[in-house]
């Protein structure tokens, strides 16, 4: 009984949904871009794994202030490493830099690529942990059975709010099978 | 059938069904469809029921009794999924077969095959998910969720959980579309957008959410996929990906989707109250803004759902606040439905009684919501029990009781016949004993500190959790009595007349009990 008229209305506006839907099912995966950019734009989300050495860092250390910065390290369930700081942890003034390692062993009989990625706590800490030269910017290749140190020099900015006294850096040490050989890219 | 558009769509020009099993495999009836879905949504509600009441078994006592702890987690994320994608949605769904079609004066929906299609994915879905308990490492046991890298150690069933909620969400994408494009091009002449009754209302802007955030957690499974299968590190720590970037794309689907659950329940109570009270709805135009502004500021509120992951204080203020400003448009909501029975001549039939229920215990788990969108307090109420109780309260007295309510309110539409009364005020008071009984403690312990999704508590929790598991025992058996209710008012009773309840208002009971296969042949002019 229908003419043309409303069949190809309902077709049209169907056609309209469905590429509604379409569309947000590409913004779902735009979410992954803005969320990095936000968390960059903030610095938030943890995004410590960018290296700072290009940022201009001042060096004016502040000798009133003593922060205490500990240093973890994490395997997670079937890692095939030996991983742990050199020091469990340190006093140290804002606007100074200090170097510390990490040793990492591979426990395998085969070559690994190792990745490790870092966390900063409290959150708040975050973009004022700089850390110009760290072992987690790029991926660290070891021999079987291999072990070394693996350096870290870092800053604490002299702007951390006055409330925060203490920091907390982790790393998590991953095998890195699946991802292409990070070479310092910023990520 | 290549002519297929509503009454045409029958070789025989007996408009009368097809008969035996093929009429329901191959049917474009709405109203077909419609009891198709009630029916699958009616058998979930067992199959996920027992689930829970597997974790209520457990949860009698302290320590181990029943199940491992894995067992355990994979019925708690499994009883989460199939209550939600496959029993409430469907329900609401079959709501809206049948109904908004003989609401705004239309013979069928706009898309009849697109419909059939729809619902029968439904089950193979459902299937596919189900068969995950079977496979090799279990079902999926990280919450419903999904959040990684939890969900990324669950063995063969992943790939098989995902693509069954892909296919949850293609059904019901393509059911929301059907929906608004029935509301939009075919209502009767008059039936202007401001005429249409509030349960139509509520599902075009629930169907409006549905394509908006269906894609977007369809993108957040895939991107598990492939980081589980095809070394991509959307969540990956390892590969520069972040685990805390999935919560973000899961609660912006998550959160329209309570919505999703909620409004159509709105919407059936919003006809309902004014039945029993026969009086108008009052504030017709609030309530279409309200229903408005809750869709909006569903898509603006997620990250509460994540308060303690670490977010900066001015992302914590603006989630609270904005959180916070939901309560407005629901509470002029449940002021409108109060200010309907004011001075109304009331009566309590079943749907009524489950109609009451549902505006007190519904405003329970609001005010619940409203405590744990406080973020300092969110630190304490976060995944305990007090969460659990907040959701159970407004998807078990409030979705599902809006669910049953229309149900019992269109059945003697449905099949001709009214209903067992006095069993029906059975169903509601046991029911209604049995959900507080259950979901009431769980805020006791949740607030004390009793984590949720794990089998075993420290001691101090074991009487309310062992009142808790009376109660969900009590409150699973009591909807065995509402199987027997619908099958006895299938089977025959007392004739129902066209108008049903005498209160009644809208085109739907214009029409001779039970609705012929076809209805609205020749559109009803809207006055």
């Amino acid at each position: 009984m229908s003419t043309t008229g409303p069949r190809q209305g309902h077709r049209q506006l169907a056609g309209r949904l469905a590429l509604l839907a379409v569309a947000m099912f590409g913004f779902g995966y735009l979410l992954v871009p803005l969320y990095d950019i936000l968390c960059e734009v903030t610095g938030i989300g943890n995004r410590t794994g960018t290296p700072t050495a290009d940022v201009v860092v001042e060096v004016r250390p502040d000798t009133s202030r003593t922060i205490t910065v500990e240093f973890v390290a994490n395997l997670n369930q079937y890692a095939p490493w030996e991983f742990q700081p050199a020091t469990a942890m340190m006093e140290v003034h804002p606007g100074q830099f200090y170097d510390t390692t990490y040793f990492a062993r591979n426990l395998t009989d085969r070559k690994l690529v190792g990745q490790a990625v870092p966390s900063v706590a409290p959150g708040q800490a975050n973009k004022f942990f700089k850390k110009v030269e760290c072992f987690c910017f790029t991926s660290q290749e070891f021999a079987a059975q291999e072990g070394r140190d693996m350096g870290l020099r870092f800053m604490v900015d002299p702007d951390l709010p006055a409330y925060i006294d203490r920091i907390t850096l982790s790393y998590t040490f991953f095998a890195n099978q699946n991802v292409a050989l990070n070479t310092g890219a910023p990520r | 059938m290549s002519d297929a558009t509503t009454h045409d769509t029958h070789e025989h020009h007996d408009h009368g069904p097809d008969r035996g099993l093929m009429r329901w495999i191959t049917t474009t009836n709405h109203k077909d469809i419609g009891t198709l879905y009630l029916i699958f949504a009616f058998v979930m509600l067992f199959v996920g029921g027992a689930m829970s009441l597997v974790i209520r078994a457990e949860l009698f006592q302290p320590g181990l009794q029943f199940v491992n702890p894995d067992f355990y987690n994979q019925m708690v994320t499994m009883h989460a999924l199939i209550m939600v994608f496959g029993m409430i949605m469907p329900a609401f769904v079959g709501f809206a077969n049948w109904m908004i079609p003989m609401m705004i004066g239309a013979p069928d929906m706009a898309l009849p095959r697109l419909n059939n299609w729809s619902f029968w994915i439904l089950p193979f879905a459902g299937v596919l998910l189900l068969s995950t308990l079977f496979m090799d490492g279990g079902g999926p046991a990280s919450g419903w969720t999904l959040y990684p890298p939890l969900v990324l150690q669950t063995g063969d069933a992943l790939p098989f959980a995902i693509f069954a909620v892909h296919l949850l969400g293609v059904s019901s994408i393509m059911g929301s579309i059907n929906i608004i494009v029935t509301i939009l091009n075919m209502r009767a002449p008059g039936m202007t957008l401001l005429k249409m009754p509030m349960f139509v209302w509520t599902w075009l802007i629930t169907a409006y959410l549905l394509i908006a955030v269906m894609p977007v957690l369809a993108g957040g499974v895939t991107m598990l996929l492939t980081d589980a299968f095809f070394g991509t590190s959307f969540f990956q720590a390892a590969g520069g990906g972040d685990p805390v970037l999935f919560q973000h794309i899961f609660w912006f689907f998550g959160h329209p989707e309570v919505y999703i659950i909620i409004l159509p329940a709105f919407g059936i109570i919003s006809q309902i109250i004014p039945t029993f009270s026969r009086k108008k709805l009052f504030g017709y135009e609030s309530m279409v803004f309200a229903t408005g502004s809750i869709a909006f500021l569903s898509f603006i509120v997620w990250a509460h759902h994540m308060f303690t992951v670490g977010m900066p204080l001015a992302g914590q203020l603006f989630f609270m606040m904005s959180t916070m400003l939901i309560a407005v448009p629901t509470g002029v909501k449940v002021f409108n439905w109060t200010s309907t029975m004011w001075k109304g001549s009331l009566s309590f039939e079943t749907p009524m009684l489950f109609a009451l229920g549902f505006l007190f215990l519904f405003t329970i788990g609001g005010f619940s919501g409203l405590m744990l969108a406080i973020a300092p307090a969110d630190f304490q109420y976060h995944d305990s029990y007090f969460v659990v109780a907040h959701f159970h309260y407004v998807l078990v007295p409030g979705a599902l009781y809006g669910a049953i309510a229309g149900a019992y309110y269109w059945l003697p539409k449905w099949t001709g016949y009214m209903y067992d009364e006095t069993l029906g005020k059975w169903h509601f008071w046991l029911s209604t004993i049995f959900v507080n009984l259950t979901f009431f403690p769980q805020h006791f312990v949740g607030l004390a500190g009793m984590p949720r999704r794990i089998p075993d508590y420290a001691v101090q929790f074991t009487d309310f959790n062992a009142m808790s598991s009376i109660g969900s025992f009590g409150f699973g058996f009591s909807q065995l009595l509402m199987v027997y209710i619908v099958i006895k008012c299938v089977r025959g009773g007392k004739k129902a007349t066209d108008q049903v309840w005498d209160g009644a208002d809208g085109l739907e009971w214009t029409v001779p009990s039970p609705a012929p296969y076809h209805t609205f042949d020749d559109a009803p002019v809207v006055k």
